[in-house]
């Protein structure tokens, strides 16, 4: 035993315990906090993202301008698609490492019918943002069936009000056409959910005997159209009316050709419309990249949702660039900043017409999934009945409620956002509460959807078969 | 020393009596008469750009009287005011390039701060590309679809020139592939390539190689049966030559028939590569590689009331390209062939 070693003196020794505290405590306040959550490296820096020219893309360019995909080391090419048929095919080719997509596009592989590889979203771009809008003659015969009230129509407006207009059409022999953007998509299912709803029957699939025309026993053609070409298409008279995004919707009646009649927070309100969608092998292969791209994808569109919309017009005048929707800014003002224009000179405040972040965070909401497979059901995409726990299964299997909590957890625990700002992040939130829908009243409960669709007029319920 | 009768040393009146400028003994790359003369400048220039300046006004006229949906028709002066707007955008991207880079040597050095030993790259810009970017995308990929189209199309066509029974076997296909539009070989292509074309780390965008095999496909036929016609057309006499000579099949080939038919390939070519740029915007279109017909249609879908004059543009920008493009290849058909009767305008 030295001596010198017990003639250190208390103090000193009490001098060096101090000492050792504090550089472990700065030691544990300069390392980044609970390690076991941070996201690691991404695995793929380099990325294409592909996209429509459409306003609910804003969270895309806004995380590409305002730096937020470079804060998290991703370096992103932003590419604008032909058609949505183009879009899902390079994504499943992997020219596109993720896209912006229809809200049911993940949901293909479960019909079944398609070779389609398995694609997966973590996250809903927007909620609501889809208008039917018709020809202004067709509005010129409906406007008489709407009621009316302080001189401005009554809003919704049923398709019951469409319903004589398409019987003189038919009796005249002119063809009542009527464009929607893509089969297995959001414009598709509203544009069939109106109609129905008014009693007008939009026609069936039947993919297992090989007719995807969608026209069995329809009184109402729909068809194919790229979003942008939605006007021009109605202009040369190939449709009398669509169902598409924002800004083709205000732009038919910024050039006096159209006029909007529904709005998709009227018939399923809240609902996902846009997501962001990936290849699970991409996912699987790329786990930091993707949670990554998540966490941009959040701060965007919460940055969008800020302040009670105090960015929005910033926003408009970003994806009014030509390499994004390039529409004019005055014609994507309108939905972006909570007005929507019906008859020209008929404004009405919509402030949620596009939900990004507010109420619902982004979040993939399984019973948004499961509500798009009730209608891919009752219009004969999926081509047999199934029981509830399919729909829940499949779901799940495509509506990653998973990798979008990763992402939320370490936003917060960076403090890029506050915890307060999302819902409590260890409960199950992935199921909406029952809600009824404000046009025809019927609820939707996420958990039932065999019972939901029994509820319809029109529509395959039960074992029914087109 | 050649026999030729300009190259003789003949006095200067004589040269200009014959109708031949004095200093056209000096042509080499065997330019036209007319830019020998002073007056003949004048005539040249001045009647096409008489013609340039009529059509312009007749343009302007034209475009002021159609009304679209998306705004009036652009005349001469709306194009020439988006091409400047063009020329701004690029220069605001190089800015934003610049930026971008700045940004990165920024991270890059703080990494390298922390962890000499860190694996740091530098990527390449990731924003939009810009009008002339585009150009030069859609120059590349004519180029190596028109390169590929005659690697196979000249081999191919003297083979076919050489053998009538080979001829008229191969003749049907052609005539039946011939007329078939880009846009109807695009879906096969693009299928084709994404099922052959995997690769974890491609070397080649699939938009490229899609473009590029389309633009082979329907540019290959000017080539192959120019090719074929010129040289199964080689004079008689020559042929008789090359037989008593006893040439070698080779021989043959090399020092009768393709300096023989050199002009009939070259007349193929310049077709094929007008041919090729044509079908190349048609091409992009659809397969979205991103040069000038991705522009094009990128612009139609914006529906701006620019897009009609920014289209216009690139309408301009197209055809002035193809132009120079025919002219190069004249240039090249001048300098390579020995019949310059066979060279049209």
């Amino acid at each position: 035993m030295n001596r010198s070693f017990f003639k250190s003196t208390p103090l000193r020794g009490l001098a060096s315990a101090v000492t050792l505290a504090l550089s472990l405590l700065g030691a544990s306040l300069v390392t980044s906090p609970s390690a076991s959550a941070a996201v690691g490296a991404p695995e793929k820096e380099e990325l294409k993202l592909g996209f429509i020219k459409l306003t609910d893309m804003a969270p895309l360019a806004v995380a590409y301008e305002k730096g937020y995909f470079e804060d998290e080391g991703l370096y992103v090419t932003l590419e604008a698609q032909a058609n949505w048929k183009v879009l899902f095919d390079r994504v499943v080719t992997g020219e596109l490492d993720g896209a912006h997509m229809l809200a049911p596009m993940p949901l293909l592989a479960a019909t079944g019918t398609t070779t389609a590889a398995e694609v997966i979203t973590p996250l809903t771009l927007s909620y609501n943002g889809a208008a039917i809008t018709v020809s202004n003659a067709v509005w010129a015969e409906m406007k008489k069936q709407v009621p009316q009230a302080d001189g401005k129509p009554v809003h919704p407006i049923s398709a019951a009000a469409l319903k004589p207009v398409l019987e003189s059409y038919k009796k005249n022999g002119k063809p009542f056409n009527l464009g929607m953007t893509f089969p297995i998509g959001t414009h598709n299912y509203i544009l069939r959910y109106w109609l129905a709803a008014g009693g007008i029957h939009p026609g069936f699939y039947a993919p297992a005997k090989g007719d995807n025309s969608g026209n069995i026993k329809a009184e109402a053609m729909l068809s194919v159209v790229p979003p942008p070409q939605m006007v021009p298409t109605m202009d040369a008279g190939t449709t009398v009316g669509y169902c598409v995004g924002e800004p083709w919707n205000q732009q038919a009646v910024f050039k006096g050709l159209g006029v909007p009649v529904m709005t998709s927070e009227n018939l399923w309100p809240d609902g996902a419309d846009k997501v962001f969608g990936m290849t699970k092998s991409f996912a699987e292969k790329n786990p930091n990249t993707t949670v990554r791209m998540v966490k941009a994808l959040i701060r965007a569109s919460a940055w969008l949702d800020a302040n009670n919309n105090a960015n929005r017009p910033e926003a408009v005048r970003i994806i009014a660039k030509p390499n994004y929707v390039g529409a004019e800014e005055r014609v994507i003002a309108n939905s972006m900043t909570g007005t929507f224009e019906f008859e020209k000179g008929d404004k009405r405040p919509i402030p949620d017409f596009n939900k990004f972040f507010r109420g619902y965070y982004a979040y993939p909401y399984a019973s948004d999934a499961v509500w798009w497979l009730t209608q891919m059901r009752r219009w004969g995409h999926i081509p047999e009945q199934k029981p509830d726990s399919w729909y829940l299964d499949a779901a799940k299997k495509a509506y990653r409620g998973d990798i979008y909590l990763a992402a939320a957890r370490e936003l917060v625990a960076e403090g890029k956002i506050k915890a307060a700002d999302f819902p409590d992040l260890s409960k199950d939130f992935s199921f909406k509460p029952p809600r009824k829908g404000p046009l025809d009243g019927i609820e939707f409960d996420g958990r039932k959807p065999n019972a939901y669709l029994n509820q319809f007029a029109i529509g395959l319920k039960g074992n029914e078969q087109p | 020393m050649n026999t030729h009768a300009e190259s003789l040393p003949v006095p200067r009146a004589s040269l200009i009596h014959r109708g031949v400028h004095w200093m056209s003994r000096f042509n080499r790359l065997r330019l036209p008469q007319w830019t020998f003369s002073p007056l003949s400048w004048a005539r040249a220039l001045i009647l096409p750009v008489l013609g340039m300046l009529a059509f312009l006004l007749f343009w302007q006229i034209g475009a002021s009287q159609i009304n679209t949906s998306l705004g009036q028709f652009p005349g001469p002066m709306e194009t020439a005011r988006e091409a400047r707007g063009l020329y701004h955008e690029f220069l605001q991207e190089r800015e934003k390039a610049a930026a971008f880079n700045f940004r990165q040597q920024e991270r890059a050095a703080a990494r390298l701060a922390e962890d000499p030993q860190a694996d740091v790259q530098i990527r390449p810009y990731t924003g939009r590309p810009t009008f002339p970017d585009q150009i030069g995308t859609s120059l590349v990929t004519v180029m190596s679809g028109f390169l590929l189209a005659s690697l196979i199309a000249v081999p191919l066509g003297v083979l076919i020139g050489l053998s009538s029974g080979l001829y008229a076997s191969v003749n049907p296909l052609i005539q039946l592939l011939k007329p078939v539009s880009p846009l109807a070989w695009l879906p096969l292509v693009t299928l084709v390539v994404s099922a052959a074309y995997v690769s974890e780390d491609p070397l080649f965008a699939k938009s490229y190689l899609v473009s590029t095999i389309t633009v082979m496909m329907c540019s290959l036929w000017p080539s192959l049966i120019n090719t074929a016609v010129g040289v199964a057309g080689v004079d008689k006499d020559l042929v008789n030559v090359s037989r008593v000579l006893r040439l070698g099949w080779i021989t043959h080939v090399r020092k009768i028939v393709l300096p023989s038919a050199v002009p009939m390939i070259f007349t193929g070519l310049r077709l094929s590569l007008g041919v090729a740029w044509m079908v190349l915007i048609a091409a992009e279109m659809l397969s979205q590689n991103p040069g000038l017909g991705k522009f094009v249609w990128d612009e139609f879908q914006n529906g701006n009331p620019q897009s009609l004059g920014r289209i216009m543009v690139a309408v301009l920008t197209i055809g002035l390209i193809g132009l120079v493009l025919d002219r190069g290849m004249l240039l090249l058909q001048r300098a390579l062939s020995w019949d310059k009767s066979a060279i049209t305008r």
